[in-house]
């Protein structure tokens, strides 16, 4: 009997080794990416966020009603000028895919508009905005940095507020349409692969 | 039937022994020091509060260990976010004078690996600074530490929770040394490419709400020579 019992826990070990090793601990739930290749090279993606059923805060000393109700936004005079936002980011079939920060500081000699998409499954994408807008009321920004699947990637994004003109009853009052450009860097060919 | 009774026995024994070695595998290694801890480079150092009620908002899928703040805050139940959670706070400088604002979105990764003693977490820190302008800090961060040296000792205790003082470094890359890359997106630390590093101490935590007592502190190495100012 003893030595089933030791051969319980040569098996007992053995079983939780190989379910750990086989079982994956984390499994992120993906969404399809809906990447369209650019007209003048790289790849674009559009992502959007409804407002405001995607608006998880928005922090801004000027503001006089909280998202969310009990929010207390700091009174330091040191942010008396930054608005700060973060939503749930959905891409071109409304599906949430992500979370996303939207930041906007106004100073004497420097304004800023940051963006930072942080998608779960895939990386993140930090996008320093250009303040003053486009015609049309695009504004254009720079991918700045990102990581994971982003790491390698430069371009840009857009920055656009659609208003809805439907009469539904719970539609959203408008919508921050995104639309990234991503352009991979510049890579030599293997040697075989330039000899062909 | 004994034999029978004695196998299942020994698997449960068989399992616990491996928990336990897992668990205190003398293999796996603790970053204890900063590698910023030696530079001779500028630092920025930014501490906040982790505790969600102590923050400005934090939120996650609204079943985890800690709960969504405030109470009325839109919480990450869809599938492709339901391990994220994110979080806003101020950031205070060495003197405890509020510096900015951070955010920070956290996500459990794929590339988590307990066998190995590692239990990651894939997060990004957005921290804008009006003194210095916009960062961005992406790391991979690896908590099997804080699991081994708290969470379990306060699961396992009676209270179900644990007091002491824990310090530990939480970035493990993606820097060589274990540092987290840092870009700088405006002011004075624009177009600059810096390293960085997260630590947490914890005094107080709960098996049943997660951290009571705990801070957390974010140090940023600014480059000795400003070669990657891009303009």
């Amino acid at each position: 009997m003893l030595k089933t019992f030791f051969l319980g826990i040569a098996l007992g070990v053995a079983a939780a080794a190989g379910a750990l090793y086989a079982i994956p601990v984390v499994d992120q739930i993906r969404e399809a990416s809906i990447v369209k290749v650019a007209p003048n090279g790289g790849n674009s993606e559009t992502f959007h966020i409804n407002i405001p059923m995607d608006r998880i805060m928005l922090g801004d000393a000027a503001q006089a009603a909280a998202i969310p109700p009990g929010l207390k936004w700091p009174a330091d005079e040191v942010l008396a000028n930054v608005r700060t936002e973060l939503f749930k980011i959905r891409n071109a079939r409304d599906a949430v895919v992500g979370v996303a920060v939207r930041a906007a500081a106004t100073s004497q000699d420097n304004n800023v508009i940051d963006w930072v998409l942080h998608l779960p499954a895939r990386g993140s994408l930090f996008v320093n905005m250009d303040v003053a807008p486009l015609n049309g009321g695009f504004r254009i920004g720079e991918i700045a940095s990102g990581s994971r699947e982003f790491g390698p990637l430069s371009g840009f994004m857009t920055e656009r507020w659609i208003e809805n003109d439907s009469n539904e009853e719970d539609a959203p009052a408008g919508r921050i349409e995104l639309l990234a450009t991503y352009v991979g860097k510049l890579e030599p060919l293997e040697t075989a692969e330039a000899v062909e | 039937m004994k034999y029978v009774v004695s196998l299942l026995l020994g698997l449960l024994v068989g399992a616990a022994l491996f928990v336990m070695g897992l668990l205190y595998n003398p293999f796996v290694a603790d970053h204890g020091l900063s590698p910023l801890a030696v530079t001779n480079a500028e630092l920025i150092t930014l501490n906040f509060a982790n505790v969600p009620a102590e923050s400005i908002a934090y939120t996650n899928d609204g079943e985890s260990l800690q709960e969504p703040y405030p109470e009325k805050v839109l919480q990450l139940w869809e599938g492709p976010i339901r391990s994220t959670s994110a979080m806003a706070t101020v950031m205070r400088d060495a003197r405890n004078q509020v510096a900015g604002i951070g955010v920070k979105f956290s996500s459990d990764s794929e590339s988590t690996r307990l066998l190995k003693g590692a239990a990651i977490v894939d997060s990004v820190w957005y921290v804008y600074l009006p003194a210095h302008g916009s960062l961005f800090v992406q790391q991979t961060e690896n908590y099997f530490p804080f699991i081994r040296d708290v969470a379990f000792p306060a699961w396992r205790s009676a209270a179900n929770s644990w007091r002491g003082n824990w310090l530990g470094n939480l970035t493990a890359g993606p820097g060589a040394l274990g540092t987290a890359a840092v870009t700088g997106g405006s002011g004075r630390v624009k177009g600059l490419r810096m390293e960085g590093v997260e630590s947490m101490s914890v005094r107080a935590f709960s098996a049943d709400t997660g951290l009571v007592s705990s801070d957390g502190r974010l140090i940023i190495e600014m480059p000795e020579n400003p070669d990657g100012i891009e303009d």
